[in-house]
């Protein structure tokens, strides 16, 4: 059982080491596709094995729970590796045709699986501090793909990025450390019950602010997210791509987790912050958006907007409201990741991102055209899409708790959507290309064409599938929305039915 | 001992936070270590001090004899101390190679990622590059 749950991490540092052996052939970027394509299968492993037996739990070394590293997987956790796998899987395709010799030789398919590895790390841990280890795994891949190539904008972004999420893990850390203090565990199921015995529950809310704070910055929501769109547009598209869909979803995830699990004891003062923090995250991500002039910046600003929604899952705190963040998420990381592919393949062929200087892509290159719509529209959220059904989940949510309100600035947010939606369709699709050349996907070899477009077809696909049979999707988000609700079985699974709780208590 | 080390705690995130406020990269720099190892002293502060206490178990007995230091958060100190230092390696060579080819450690002159895109002119600041000269 303990292999299930270690073999999505385990697998792709593994392959970390082989494609950095192989770094200077061309055997370096198919072992990443085999490694992330292991991944993806040890993910569906993972994934069937929590719907047939519930929350799994496994302990490292064979330590007792509250003691050891727990790794657990519940259906949130499990969903999130199986999406990590598809999208990790989709990037390393498209990154045959994308990235150079250059930054291969520099190490980029190593980084990108320990990337991977941090993540799955991340989504599977039952240990706050081995969070924190994950989350720095996570973040020096990061930190090494997002300036590989080193160009002056990268380094520019990467000064942004570095040191905004240095601030945040600084945070992450102290509040660790004053939880620890007031609850004598760092195991998470364990610190469910620890904190409940809390002396002090207002020092309790300093620390659950600092997290939020900490896992902010990594969402990129409303104050924190600065770093986002300085940075997020100058790396290689397919790292942009797999920042965009999985980096600020640990975030979310890391929160959902966090306030589900653990800082419910005083839902009214924590989940209203997070509301105000949604609503204003929806609404200047979007403002920003509509500001910018260039496809990847413009779907960056759209990242800060999208996390509002998850965000406004969390805080509204009913099942239903859960159960569209749980929906959001995996919708979001499909389409996001899928939208800088295809801003990767107009550059490539228009030669640029900047709306200005590229043009009359639905006219030669209609296919392109037509993977762009189905993202783009799903993200907006246009019916029979993906993001429609995640909307209208989350705003029926917040009609039905009253907040009449913040379920307008949802739906008016939707609508500026569509607005950067149409600018980018009217710019780079329907308007002439200036420079008068006319960009066809024909001008790819053909074995660049079948990497880069494969993944975005297929990912497009299941934007499909979702928006077009939504049921056992919402049918699963109900379910894991119920496990964060109640997370006794969460609990059981990792500290054993007696629930035997070892917190020294307070002092 | 423990307020100690707090009101030390205290005084090295005030610092921090002052350098961190500066301009020049490389100050912020600065800052951040800092405040990374106020982090530390409060993880070790948050197991207990107990000066001349080992935390050691004796023979037959199942749990320390008097109240000592909890050993786990040294632990983890440890190891946050060694993953801080992976990081800021990194940022520093990064701090450096930004001075080299953007040639400023200002960092409202480096718009490069995020062009100003109006008419108007950036605004003008002082230099920080010959302050961080030796």
């Amino acid at each position: 059982m303990s292999w299930i749950l270690a073999a999505p991490i385990i697998i792709p540092f593994a392959t970390a080491v082989l494609a950095f052996l192989f770094r200077h052939g061309p055997e370096g970027r198919w072992l990443s596709v085999l490694g992330s394509a292991a991944m993806l299968i040890a993910s569906i492993v993972l994934m069937t094995h929590v719907l047939d037996n519930g929350v799994v739990a496994a302990q490292m070394g064979e330590w007792p729970a509250p003691f050891g590293i727990t790794l657990v997987a519940d259906l949130l956790s499990a969903v999130m590796v199986v999406i990590t796998g598809i999208t990790g899987l989709a990037v390393a395709v498209y990154a045959l045709a994308d990235v150079d010799e250059r930054k291969e030789q520099l190490g980029y398919h190593a980084l990108y699986q320990v990337l991977l590895a941090g993540v799955c790390g991340a989504f599977l841990t039952g240990d706050l501090f081995n969070l924190y280890v994950w989350f720095e795994v996570m973040l020096i891949a990061s930190f090494g793909l997002l300036i590989l190539g080193g160009t002056k904008a990268q380094l520019d972004g990467g000064i942004k990025y570095v040191t905004l999420n240095l601030v945040s893990t600084i945070m992450f850390l102290s509040g660790i450390g004053l939880l620890y203090g007031m609850t004598g565990t760092l195991n998470m199921a364990d610190l469910h019950s620890a904190v409940q015995n809390v002396e002090n529950p207002g020092l309790l809310i300093v620390v659950a602010v600092m997290f939020m704070i900490a896992f902010g910055v990594k969402a990129a929501v409303f104050p924190l997210f600065f770093w986002l769109p300085a940075s997020y547009h100058t790396p290689a598209i397919s790292v942009s791509a797999i920042f965009a869909g999985l980096l600020t979803k640990v975030g979310v995830y890391s929160l959902i987790r966090m306030f589900t699990l653990i800082f419910t004891t005083d839902i009214a003062y924590t989940h209203t912050l997070l509301l105000w923090v949604a609503g204003f995250t929806m609404v200047t991500g979007v403002l920003g958006a509509a500001a910018m002039n260039d496809f990847r910046r413009i779907l960056s600003f759209h990242i800060v907007s999208q996390i509002g929604y998850m965000i406004l899952g969390l805080a509204l705190f009913t099942p239903l409201a859960l159960v569209g963040a749980v929906f959001y998420l995996v919708h979001h990381i499909i389409v996001k990741a899928n939208l800088f592919l295809v801003a990767g393949v107009a550059r490539r062929i228009a030669g640029s991102t900047n709306l200005d200087h590229i043009g009359g892509l639905y006219k030669t290159a209609p296919f392109l055209a037509l993977l762009f719509l189905i993202p783009a529209f799903s993200l907006a959220g246009f019916p029979p899409l993906s993001g429609f059904w995640a909307k209208y989940v989350l705003v029926k949510a917040a009609l039905d708790d009253g907040g009449y309100v913040i379920a307008a600035v949802a739906l008016v947010v939707g609508l500026l959507t569509i607005y950067s939606m149409t600018k980018i369709w009217g710019l780079a699709f329907w308007k002439p290309h200036p420079a008068g050349v006319n960009p066809t996907l024909s001008s790819l070899t053909s074995k660049d064409r079948a990497a880069l477009l494969s993944p975005i077809a297929v990912l497009a696909v299941l934007t499909c599938i979702i928006g077009l049979f939504p049921e056992p999707f919402v049918q699963f988000a109900e379910r894991s929305a119920e496990q964060l609700l109640n997370p006794e079985a969460y609990v059981a699974a990792v500290l054993g039915p007696d629930n035997t709780s070892f917190a020294e208590g307070t002092e | 001992m423990e307020l100690l080390v707090a009101i030390m705690v205290g005084a090295l995130v005030a610092a921090s936070v002052h350098l961190m406020l500066a301009r020049n990269v490389l100050r912020f720099l600065f800052g951040l270590i800092l405040i990374s190892n106020a982090a530390n002293l409060t993880i070790f502060v948050a197991g207990r001090l107990t000066p001349e206490t080992p935390p050691l178990i004796p023979d037959g007995a199942d749990a320390p004899m008097v109240d000592v230091a909890n050993a786990l958060p040294q632990a983890l100190v440890l190891t946050a101390i060694v993953i801080g230092f992976g990081l800021f390696a990194f940022a520093l060579m990064l701090v450096y190679r930004t001075y080299q080819n953007l040639g400023t450690l200002n960092s409202d002159e480096m718009r490069l990622a995020e062009p100003i895109e109006d008419d108007t002119a950036p605004v003008a600041s002082k230099s920080y590059i010959a302050e961080g000269k030796p």
